[in-house]
């Protein structure tokens, strides 16, 4: 009994617990090599559009305003050169019931756990999905427990998680808290097997095809207004599902010549498992801790293959400053009239910045919003940052230094969303399925996954493989 | 401080110590264990800082060292970040026309 649930045994039964709790047999979709077949487990174990769109509009999610930031925009143009300064709408995805995106997803999930015929679910999160998750499994009648990483060792705890913790509770979820470690996974595992309870990941097919709902009424809704679909969508990029599925929905709405962007905020030098950097950060999703190892790595989440595959998906990834997220948090509430949450506006930054790179008739679309409160708000997390030791002062977001400083842009002017070099990304993706299949000669099959899963060209790859020593066999 | 059998309480626990944290881990986090946090009601009356077995909001039974008798939210909005007053008048003036295409 006692060897039964140490943190060995837990993980060697990894496998089965999660082939218990999320009903797929990855395995099936597997070709022995760096390859499986994307589609097929994306067609075979999710929903299609049709279906989601059921399934989350008897759930009260989705279907959200979109609303253009007329004062925002001007403010663009009157920095921007002459002519330029595009317009920027939002989607208020702080109108689902749990007040974010995640409600598409977690609708899904909850949804088929509930199908699959499971008592309840569980879902490790400090953020937005665990409400998500818990809002849901009120309206199915499932019982729902939230794991989320939520203390240093000194028992200080992020204001934003735990408004997250209240959150989940008031939908009547238990939740688990723990401090800080990627062990947390441990727990989580150990939960799926005491209770049975369905996984539901953020990273299965039917969370991610969630979202495609968002992309699919993007393009509608701008054919609705405008007669034509936006130019450039922009997303905030942590674990890769808001990406992934908002991409999805696009091209299945026929929005083929969108431009996909990811943007996350730079947490560049902070360590995601340090107890010390823990209180340091004043953003707990959609930074660089999250985007970067995401994108170049997704199937280290917790399901064996994850359908949020980023790479797959994105024209340009951008980072934005934590001061220029604060400053265009205030921007929104104070010409714009919308209060909303401080991380769902990392792309708001990033938006505003890009629309100043192209013409004023073409458009930008901030795809969400998230909901604001105690805890979770530019007060709060600023006043935390400050009692953290973290200097906060107007000047140049390029200087600051993630865990040191907050720099709020002295002028909008400074807002400047920053290039990651994608094809950078791209290697280290490549480098990686070769590092953890171990190969020296792929398939190619394998071969054309790569240039599917990173959206690159066949050249590309080759030239990769070859600076790498691996050769294709035919 | 007492709880009595059905309060509304919180326990903490140890999950691993630090003997036995994950070897990726870095340094700073190896050196401390890692703890756990539930609530529950309790399932029998005792004293803060004695281990007590609860029951959760789901229904499941476990047990730690008890911690709170009806645990409460502190989170607030914080102490007031007068710097965000100038964003607001900053954005107004340049909309205003203070500024033009540079």
């Amino acid at each position: 009994m006692s060897n039964h649930w140490s943190y060995e045994s837990v993980l060697a039964r990894k496998n089965e617990t999660m082939k218990n709790s999320v009903g797929i047999d990855y395995r099936s979709f597997e070709s022995g090599g760096i390859a499986f077949d994307y589609e097929k487990m994306m067609r075979e174990t999710g929903y299609t559009l049709e279906e989601m769109k059921i399934i989350q509009g008897n759930h009260s999610v989705g279907n959200t305003p979109l609303l253009e930031l007329k004062n925002l925009t001007m403010v663009s143009r009157k920095i921007a050169q002459k002519g330029f300064g595009a317009r920027i709408f939002i989607k208020d995805e702080a109108c689902n019931p749990s007040g974010s995106f995640k409600a598409r997803r977690a609708a899904n999930a909850v949804y088929h756990a509930k199908k699959l015929g499971y008592k309840g679910v569980i879902a490790a999160t400090s953020g937005n999905y665990g409400a998500a998750v818990a809002s849901q499994a009120a309206m199915h009648g499932l019982k729902c427990i939230i794991v989320q990483e939520c203390y240093d060792s000194k028992g200080k705890g992020q204001p934003e998680i735990i408004e997250k913790a209240r959150k989940c509770e008031a939908y009547g979820a238990e939740v688990v808290q723990l401090s800080v470690g990627p062990e947390l996974f441990y727990i989580f595992l150990r939960l799926l097997e005491e209770t049975g309870y369905f996984n539901a990941s953020l990273y299965t097919p039917f969370g991610i095809a969630g979202v495609e709902t968002l992309g699919y009424e993007l393009a509608m809704q701008f054919r609705e207004k405008i007669g034509r679909d936006p130019d450039v969508v922009v997303c905030t990029n942590a674990g890769g599902g808001n990406v992934t599925g908002t991409a999805r929905g696009l091209l299945k709405a026929g929005a083929e010549s969108t431009q996909i962007v990811g943007a996350s905020v730079n947490l560049q030098g902070l360590h995601m498992a340090s107890d010390n950097h823990f209180n340091r950060k004043s953003f707990t999703t959609g930074h660089t801790g999250f985007g970067i190892p995401f994108s170049t790595w997704p199937d280290r989440s917790d399901v064996p293959r994850s359908a949020a595959r980023p790479l797959r998906y994105l024209d340009r990834y951008v980072t934005v400053s934590q001061g220029d997220v604060f400053y265009m948090t205030e921007a929104l509430a104070q010409i714009e009239g919308l209060e909303r949450g401080p991380a769902g506006n990392i792309s708001l930054a990033a938006a505003f910045s890009i629309a100043q790179e192209i013409e004023e008739d073409k458009i930008v679309v901030v795809q969400e919003t998230e909901y604001t409160g105690a805890g979770k708000h530019i007060q709060p997390q600023l006043s935390f940052a400050r009692d953290n030791g973290i200097e906060i002062l107007f000047g140049d977001p390029d200087d600051e230094v993630p865990g040191k400083n907050i720099i709020l842009p002295s002028h909008p002017r400074l807002i400047k969303a920053k290039n990651i070099d994608l094809a950078k990304l791209k290697k280290s993706y490549i480098k990686n399925c070769l590092d953890f299949s171990n190969k020296t000669e792929i398939s190619s099959g394998d071969a054309d996954f790569l240039v599917q899963d990173t959206k690159s060209s066949m050249d590309f790859v080759k030239n990769y493989l070859e600076e790498q020593g691996v050769a294709i066999r035919d | 401080m007492k709880a009595i059998k059905g309060d509304w309480v919180q326990i903490q626990g140890i999950v691993l110590d630090v003997n036995n944290r994950a070897p990726q881990v870095p340094e700073d986090t190896k050196n401390v264990p890692l703890e756990i946090w539930v609530k529950g009601f309790a399932q029998s009356n005792g004293f803060i800082g004695e281990e007590i077995k609860i029951k959760t909001i789901t229904g499941r039974l476990t047990q730690g060292k008890l911690v709170a008798i009806n645990p409460t939210y502190t989170h607030s909005f914080g102490n007031f970040i007068p710097e965000l007053l100038q964003i607001g008048l900053q954005l107004k003036e340049i909309l205003a026309g203070g500024e033009q295409n540079e």
